[in-house]
């Protein structure tokens, strides 16, 4: 999202109103004071917001323009010299004036919903709207909760903006067709796995990625699912992939720690060729590293980690509404190739709230219950399947030879049972392998944003599509040569990207993980793996934010001039 | 935004149906049918006379192949699943409980059954007991405690008695060991039982309570390691010399301290069902979640139930 356009103060008098499209609006404070409720106020409001808790203005002060607003409890916060002269700041007792407005004393809540009436002022934001969005929230609790939270907010909303120069008014945007439904990362992937007809599930609390047990554990009951809550991260997957077993496509997931932990069941179940979905809310790492911040650095660990050789699918969606789309795509992938598939998501997309347009439920849910119908006969690693591809009997299910299969994690011969012979482990890693090579085939060529050919190509994948994109179109809008490619099968690859690199001179994998020794990100170096093309370089950042669309904008330049001082062989 | 959705996958090529066969047809399962890989155990391991007695279950309780699925995790007796003309499941080290769970909790039409050792239950899978046990997940879970850890030829393990000469400890095994019985009563197992491989009809008996009892019912029973720690049990076995002693007949199944307390009589100590109780399973407390979730949203198909929640995000 960019950043407002704002337009210089009026000279004096009353405060001039500037039409702006759009606004970037940070909010700061300690923890417990509901600066998340604000956001998500605002963004069910706007329908679309991105999201990042921070906990001191200071940290975060260089991300606001120059010139720009800062609006701050003159009760609490002395603001520095040096800032007053490069920022607009604007100090309202906003502690004392609740404490005003409802009682209590300033360590009690209202502040934030003080605030929210300064902000609902300054930007003309829709208050009957605010209102019933508020109601809401409180309004299933005490009635003087909800009482008080209206009075603060109309004390923030009247509270006179005289001092301040200027306030703004949106432009009305574009109509989108359709209805438009607004929920967080986290909530379509998991309203995705009811879509898609997954009935059980196993975690263990992590940040970021409990809210999707926290739904899944209170919607499933409706359609006789269940998710249990485990002992630990390894028990988790183990009973999804018990469920799986038992014959209905089940669902784990985790946090960078927790997909750690999982990695020796995900390659029981790569062995076993039992289909699975795990999910991954990147969060920054490595160990605990940072809960609560983004990053993009479980890419290798999703498509690597674990023992022996492990082919699994890896699948991250770009936005929102692709959590959707993708937790279907995953389940139906799962079933078809008898294989895990990671679904890498991360804390942005997680936790950002974005309206999306409604999908068709009747024609998207699916039923994937098990066929238990008795069969002649049966091998669970069958070599000779026609298509490459085997799946399992579920348990219930009669074969009429009385020779049952077992699954397993030692290698095995076609009904299961262990070998040690040189010949079957060749032919079952071939079949483990070559069930990917056809899914590779067999996916869809990715579209390149921006002219097919050029100078720049810009990479990217999960979260960073957004601000990629408006990074295109700021360069090019500068006259510069940058088209971008979005990335969502991570493992295997699409098809065609050899030929789409080739249409530009350099390709620079945005990525948010460290460049590494070697200088490239994970992505990067899957990248450079796979095509050996010296010109693929990476553009990464760890600060635990997003990408800024002005970061990737300054580090192609750089890229670019210090590739001009030192030309590249290609 | 429109995203590639793969359809749903036309399930295998490599599966023929065939019609059902009505119960009333079929012949109880013999042995010959129940049995596929001949086992890999040593002549003599104790875990040979668990897998007969479990054919022997399968047939006097006229048990289905398709019906019960044999699983297990990682050890010389966890290779039981292979022995089995069943559904089975050889799974990964310690996890076997979990997975159980998961087939368990998903289809209250199969009987679950897990077999392993005491390293698999104990130490390594140590914590997935105890909770399995608090949850009291329907499934019989059957330890055959050898004291050693026998596949890695001859480790100290979690029940190896102090003192124990084991390649890991030459000089004696110096740790406390668990007492399983204790574990699994303090954890909250609804049935405890003991037994020894020595005494077949014992074994028979303790599987068959395992298995009508709702619950997790679990079962430790002593399986002699013949080439590591032989001569471990003897002085359990009447035919070495040893004793056999039962539960008294004046033990009270539903007294938890008194169960303790038969726990902790040294070895060879009793056997029998320690400990008993009447608690509602997992499998059921979900399934009255469900019911009570479901009431709400009777009559609606899948996808009208979802929808619901949509048109609260609008």
């Amino acid at each position: 999202m960019s950043e407002a356009t704002m337009t210089a103060p009026a000279s004096g008098g009353r405060p001039k109103v500037s039409k702006i499209s759009e606004a970037v609006i940070r909010i700061a404070g300690n923890s417990q004071d509901g600066i998340q409720a604000i956001g998500g106020f605002l963004a069910r409001l706007a329908g679309r917001s991105e999201q990042e808790v921070m906990t001191s203005y200071e940290d975060h002060i260089k991300s606001l323009r120059k010139g720009g607003i800062v609006l701050f409890d003159s009760d609490h916060v002395q603001p520095k010299p040096e800032w007053q002269q490069e920022y607009r700041h604007l100090g309202v007792a906003i502690s004392s004036m609740t404490v005003e407005a409802i009682g209590g004393t300033g360590k009690d809540k209202g502040k934030n919903m003080f605030v929210l009436g300064l902000v609902a002022k300054m930007f003309d934001l829709n208050v009957p709207k605010l209102e019933k969005l508020i109601g809401e929230r409180f309004g299933g609790k005490d009635e003087s909760i909800l009482n008080n939270a209206l009075t603060a907010f109309h004390a923030g909303y009247s509270h006179s903006l005289d001092n301040v120069l200027e306030t703004f008014r949106f432009v009305e945007g574009q109509k989108r067709a359709g209805h438009q439904v607004v929920m967080t990362g986290n909530e379509a992937l998991g309203y995705g796995l009811i879509a898609a007809g997954v009935r059980f599930g196993a975690g263990y609390p992590i940040t970021p990625w409990s809210d999707i047990m926290e739904l899944l554990r209170r919607e499933l009951p409706k359609y006789g699912g269940t998710f249990v809550q485990c002992e630990d991260e390894i028990a988790s997957i183990s009973m999804a992939l018990g469920a799986s077993y038992a014959g209905r496509v089940a669902v784990t997931g985790s946090s960078g720690p927790g997909i750690s932990l999982k990695t020796e069941a995900l390659g029981y179940a790569v062995m076993a060729e039992l289909p699975l979905v795990v999910i991954d809310v990147q969060r920054g790492g490595p160990s605990t590293g940072m809960p609560t911040s983004v990053e993009q650095s479980d890419l290798n660990i999703a498509c690597f980690g674990g023992h022996g050789d492990s082919p699994r699918v890896v699948l991250a969606p770009a936005n929102v509404e692709d959590c959707f789309y993708t937790a279907i795509e995953a389940v139906n992938i799962a079933r078809k190739y008898s294989v895990p598939v990671v679904i890498l998501t991360d804390q942005a997309i997680a936790t950002r709230i974005e309206a999306c347009e409604e999908p068709n439920l009747e024609k998207v849910c699916q039923d994937i219950s098990p066929d238990l119908t008795p069969i002649a006969d049966f091998k669970p690693y069958d070599l000779s399947a026609s298509d490459g591809l085997t799946h399992h009997a579920p348990p219930g299910k009669r074969i009429a030879s009385g020779k049952y299969p077992v699954v397993t994690g030692l290698e095995h011969d076609e009904m299961g049972h262990p070998t040690g012979s040189p010949k079957l482990h060749l032919a079952m890693n071939a079949k483990r392998r070559n069930k990917l090579r056809k899914l590779a085939s067999e996916l869809p060529v990715p579209q390149v944003y921006g002219p097919p050919e050029g100078n720049v190509l810009l990479v990217g994948w999960g979260s960073n599509q957004g601000p990629i994109r408006e990074a295109v179109d700021r360069a090019r809008a500068a006259g510069d040569s940058v088209s971008s490619l979005h990335i969502r099968y991570i493992n295997p690859l699409p098809p065609g990207l050899e030929n789409i690199f080739s249409g530009f001179n350099r390709v620079f994998v945005v990525e948010l993980n460290d460049e590494g020794i070697y200088g490239y990100g994970q992505l990067a170096g899957l990248l450079r793996a796979r095509y050996c093309d010296a010109k693929i370089q990476g553009i990464n950042k760890t600060d635990g934010l997003t990408f800024k669309v002005k970061e990737i904008l300054e580090q192609t330049r750089a890229r670019l001039a210090a590739a001009k001082a030192q030309p590249a062989t290609a | 935004m429109s995203s590639p959705v793969t359809d749903i996958p036309v399930r295998g090529g490599n599966i023929t149906a065939v019609p059902p066969l009505p119960d009333s047809e079929r012949k109880p399962l013999t042995k010959k049918e129940m049995s596929a890989d001949h086992p890999t155990w040593c002549p003599g391991c104790g875990d040979f006379s668990v897998l007969a007695l479990y054919f022997k279950l399968i047939e006097k309780r006229k048990l289905w192949h398709e019906k019960i699925t044999t699983i297990a995790g990682i050890g010389c007796s966890s290779r039981f699943p292979y022995f089995v003309q069943a559904h089975g499941v050889h799974y990964i080290h310690g996890r076997a409980l979990p997975f159980a769970s998961g087939v368990s909790l998903s289809r209250p039409d199969l009987h679950v059954f897990v077999f392993g050792g005491d390293g698999d239950a104990f130490s390594i899978g140590g914590n997935h007991f105890n909770h399995t046990a608090r949850k009291n997940i329907k499934m019989t879970y059957v330890v055959m405690d050898n004291w050693v850890y026998g596949l890695t030829k001859k480790q100290t393990s979690p029940t190896s008695p102090p003192g124990f000469k084991s390649k890991t400890d030459t000089w004696g095994a110096v740790d406390q060991p668990i007492n399983p019985m204790k574990q699994a009563i303090a954890a909250g197992a609804t049935f405890v039982a003991r037994t020894t491989h020595t005494n077949p009809n014992h074994v028979l008996q303790m599987m068959e309570a395992a298995m009508d009892h709702d619950g997790f019912g679990f079962i430790e029973c002593l399986s002699e390691c013949v080439e590591f720690y032989p001569g471990a049990f003897d002085s359990s076995n009447p035919r070495k010399g040893g004793a056999f002693n039962l539960v008294p007949e004046t033990h009270d199944v539903t007294d938890e301290i008194a169960a303790y307390k038969l726990a902790d009589e040294p070895f060879p100590g009793r056997f029998g069902i320690f400990y008993k109780a009447d608690r509602p399973t997992k499998n059921k407390l979900e399934a009255g979640i469900n019911a009570k979730a479901q009431e709400k949203v009777k009559g609606l198909k899948h996808w009208q139930i979802l929808q619901q929640n949509f048109d609260r995000m609008k």
